[in-house]
């Protein structure tokens, strides 16, 4: 591990995640601990009962130490070692939290599944139109079971909407699929082979995850717009989304600009939390950036291998056909073939599963960046709050400057000012205070979403791994009782 | 580099020596037994140590080990093509020149990417480097051996002057590489040796042994030369296969220290696994698959510069015959052409003698080979299937 990790503290809060029927150990010192766990554990609903805090360990065996509880699973997210410093936010943190989980009294039971992709149009108007068809039985929704037609741009359109609603206020709203020029163009120009299958099939199950992930947000599901664009049957054309118009043109130049930004901005942060979560974050990113590369080189070294044996399956048979002296040989020779196919097969399999966990990386590495894009606009609000400040207390001097000259009519000015500047200020402290609860919430339930999406993924490729190793053995098996 | 190579030797002797003579079935004989006990490699070369038991009277010992280079094994094989005496039998293919060259360039790039990678990731790439290193050289070395061990077994060759006084000279028999000048002329060598060839080609024989042979040494040549190609790519796929999961491995450790869930232990030691048993399997089909290619493809070559001996000494045959016809006639230089046919005569006959002998023995061999090694290939790799499912 090349980060530096300072000594350890002695200081440490474990939080466990378990069926919420369980009493959270809590051996810290910390007082915001017990307050947390008790709320947590009273909720039944699962989704929010389980929170797993971060624990300041720097080595496994320290696992081992703190395991020794009543409880059957601890899992300790280890980010670089910190103290977890007590924060007058937490208990409003805490009420807030009651609220929202009363309201979350319905049964997170939401199925949706994008199917369906059919091509309307010609030529380079052409466009896929994906049904979107969703199954719940929640209250929100006018009926139990209901599908509409969308179109790529409507889905870009939808995250845009609720990015310039939430992301600024602390929400990690999950980023939509990636535009892609070459690969729409090969679809709209027509081209009906392998590879524009692929692109749709890629993006139709990006556009699912994508769907999930949004109404799994308890808040983005409320949002009208996200209703919308589930139930009604027109949804007006999102225009601004398109690559090359001028809202495309208008928001790289933002981005542009924000990064420059952020580099000025220092940010003195009082909350140790924070700072330790994007460092986390940061290392997620460079780490899961990698680990994507990999396993995009490891999906197309597979496809290039299975080819490869193809061909050499070929050339064996070949082989095999010119030995015909001895009848021997030829059955060895169609061994080889046989037993290459299978291979071929298995690396297929094998190939189909790491697509998936690459797809998923790479889901990743996008909502990654949004968490980032929320502590930035965390960053950006205190700098909000701070200038209000300054600029107050510059406003203050004048008056005070003004009361001391005696000037009447200007300081009442003055006085009328500085009153709106102190509501303003307030405003900013009371955003800064939202944003940063908000942030908390978020990124645990992201962690959590995580923990989960990785599990579940691996769980199913370890499966289908055995699965093929068991066909392979059995055909083998096969093989050598033929050539013996 | 030098300090890991020169472990070469403590590796080969308590390596089992079995499966060395992997591409060729042969008797071991009591009265000329050849090995390569030691190799050692310097920068630049490989010296081996060629070790010889003989009861042969010619020999001045009964045991005695010498040194010896790979330059020194082509001279060996160069001279037993040269010499007429053996134009009927096929010439044991010289052993391929030791290339570590993509190994080397490899350490290289390593060392030079030292400071991009974590530590752990240094040390198994470089273990891994270093495991490639030495597979590629205990290649080389079964190869030479091989070689001398067909010269050892074939009952012509072995009573060669050249091959004795390879096995047995003390000092540097201080043969040289082929100089520039050498290279171009076979080159042309080689250039007219194949025009030559094509024309021969199409002499069609009197005897159907042997033109059934020629059809069936061309295709098989070119399937096989196919076949090697394509077990090459095959095998470079797996190889790079190999590399990424040893990448993923290495992140998905990374990551999980970050969050060490009982889970992330279980991944993390599942694609450990994973890749051994990947790079294994590209190992081994790589030596079981590939090598037994590319050693039947030099051998087939050799058959097939075999018949082309006989054939360019048939066509010599039948234009002696008619060259003594036409001598006959004009009544001049009768005797000359008499004799110059009678040589001809003896020296195809003595060919096509041998060389159905040859063939006969190299389809045996090749049968053999073949079998063997595909049966250990399919039982390795039930093993490693049987390794993964646990």
């Amino acid at each position: 591990n090349k980060v530096e990790l300072p000594p350890p503290p002695e200081c440490v809060c474990v939080k466990l995640s378990g069926p919420a029927s369980l009493p959270a150990e809590d051996i810290s010192t910390n007082s915001n601990g017990p307050k947390q766990d008790s709320l947590f554990d009273d909720d039944p609903e699962d989704l929010f009962a389980e929170a797993t805090e971060e624990v300041s360990l720097d080595s496994p065996e320290r696992d081992v130490l703190l395991s020794d509880g009543p409880s059957p699973a601890i899992t300790p997210i280890t980010p670089p070692c910190s103290l977890i410093t007590p924060h007058i936010d937490m208990f409003t943190h805490c009420s807030f939290d009651e609220i929202e989980e009363e309201e979350g009294g319905d049964s997170f039971d939401m199925h949706i599944s994008v199917s369906d992709p059919e091509k309307v149009g010609d030529g380079m108007n052409a466009y896929m139109a994906y049904k979107v068809s969703t199954k719940t039985s929640m209250s929100l929704f006018r009926s139990q079971d209901f599908s509409v037609k969308r179109r790529f741009s409507d889905f870009l359109g939808l995250h845009s909407k609720l990015a310039s609603k939430y992301l600024h206020i602390g929400y990690i709203v999950p980023p939509a699929p990636e535009k892609s020029i070459v690969g729409m163009t090969k679809v709209k120009v027509g081209k009906e082979d392998q590879s524009s299958n692929e692109f749709v099939e890629k993006r139709r199950s990006a556009l699912e995850r994508y769907l999930m992930r949004t109404v799994k947000h308890p808040t983005l599901l409320k949002d009208p717009d996200v209703l919308q664009f589930l139930e009604s049957s027109e949804l007006p054309r999102a225009v601004s989304t398109q690559a090359l118009s001028s809202a495309g043109i208008l928001r790289m130049v933002n981005k542009a600009a924000e990064a420059v930004n952020k580099m000025t901005i220092k940010m003195n942060e009082s909350d140790a939390w924070f700072e330790e979560k994007q460092q986390h974050f940061d290392n997620l990113d460079l780490q899961l950036r990698k680990l994507h590369a990999s396993v995009e080189s490891l999906v197309c070294h597979r496809r290039e291998l299975s080819v490869n044996t193809a061909l050499f399956a070929k050339s064996a048979a070949m082989l095999g056909n010119s030995e015909d002296h001895t009848a021997l040989s030829r059955a060895l020779s169609q061994l080889a073939e046989v037993e290459e196919k299978i291979d071929q097969l298995h690396q297929d399999q094998a190939n189909a599963d790491f697509y998936c966990f690459s797809e998923l990386l790479g889901d990743y590495v996008r909502l990654i960046t949004a968490v980032k894009g929320v502590f930035d606009h965390r960053m950006k609000t205190w700098q909000k709050w701070q200038d209000g400040q300054i600029l107050l207390q510059k406003k203050r001097e004048a008056e005070a400057k003004l009361q001391f000259n005696n000037k009447p009519e200007k300081l009442q000015q003055a006085k009328d000012e500085m009153r709106e500047l102190e509501g303003k200020v307030q405003q900013g402290e009371r955003d800064f205070e939202l944003i940063s609860k908000t942030i908390r919430k978020e990124v645990s339930r992201f962690e959590k979403e995580r923990v989960k999406d990785f599990k579940t993924i691996i769980i199913k490729y370890l499966e289908s791994l055995v699965q093929t190793q068991q066909k392979v053995k059995n055909i083998i098996i096969i093989i050598f009782s033929i050539s013996y | 580099m030098q300090e890991g190579l020169d472990d070469g030797p403590d590796f080969l002797s308590e390596e089992d020596r079995g499966p060395r003579a992997v591409n060729v079935d042969l008797q071991t004989d009591a009265t000329l037994q050849v090995d390569i006990s030691d190799a050692l490699s310097e920068r630049d070369k490989v010296k081996f140590t060629v070790h010889t038991k003989s009861t042969l009277p010619n020999f001045k010992q009964n045991e005695f080990s010498v040194v010896r280079q790979h330059e020194e094994f082509i001279w060996l094989h160069d001279s037993f093509v040269e010499n007429e005496e053996y134009a009927g039998y096929i010439i044991p293919p010289a052993p391929p020149r030791p290339d570590f060259d993509a190994s080397r360039e490899k350490l290289q790039k390593l060392g030079e990417g030292e400071g991009s990678m974590t530590k752990e990731e240094f040390t198994k790439m470089k273990q891994e480097l270093e495991a490639e290193y030495l597979a590629i050289f205990k290649k080389t070395v079964a190869m030479h051996e091989v070689f001398l061990c067909r010269v050892a077994a074939h009952p012509v060759l072995r009573k060669d002057l050249n091959f004795h006084v390879f096995l047995e000279y003390n000092q540097d028999l201080s043969v040289r590489g082929k100089n520039k000048k050498e290279k171009l002329e076979d080159f042309f060598k080689n250039v007219v040796k194949s025009a030559d060839g094509v024309l021969v080609a199409g002499v069609k024989d009197v005897d159907d042994f042997f033109e059934h042979e020629k059809t069936f040494l061309l295709e098989y040549h070119n399937r096989v030369k196919d076949a090697s190609a394509k077990s090459d790519r095959m095998i470079r796929s797996h190889k790079n296969a190999a590399d990424d999961i040893n990448r993923i491995a290495s992140s998905l450790y990374t990551l999980g220290t970050q969050d060490s869930t009982d889970l992330c232990k279980l991944v993390k030691v599942s694609v450990a696994a994973l890749q051994k048993i990947e790079s294994r399997v590209a190992a081994d089909e790589d030596l079981k698959l590939a090598d037994l290619l590319k050693y039947y493809l030099r051998e087939s070559q050799a058959a097939k510069d075999l018949l082309y001996r006989r054939s360019r000494a048939l066509v010599d045959y039948e234009n002696a015959n008619k060259a003594l016809d036409k001598a006959r006639a004009k009544n001049r230089d009768v005797l000359q052409a008499e004799t110059s046919q009678q040589l001809c005569c003896h020296k195809f006959e003595k060919i096509s003698e041998s060389a159905k002998q040859e063939l006969i023995d190299f389809k045996t061999r090749r049968v053999a080979a073949f079998r063997k090694n595909l049966v250990e290939l399919a039982e390795l790799e039930l093993k490693h299937a049987k390794v993964t499912m646990t």
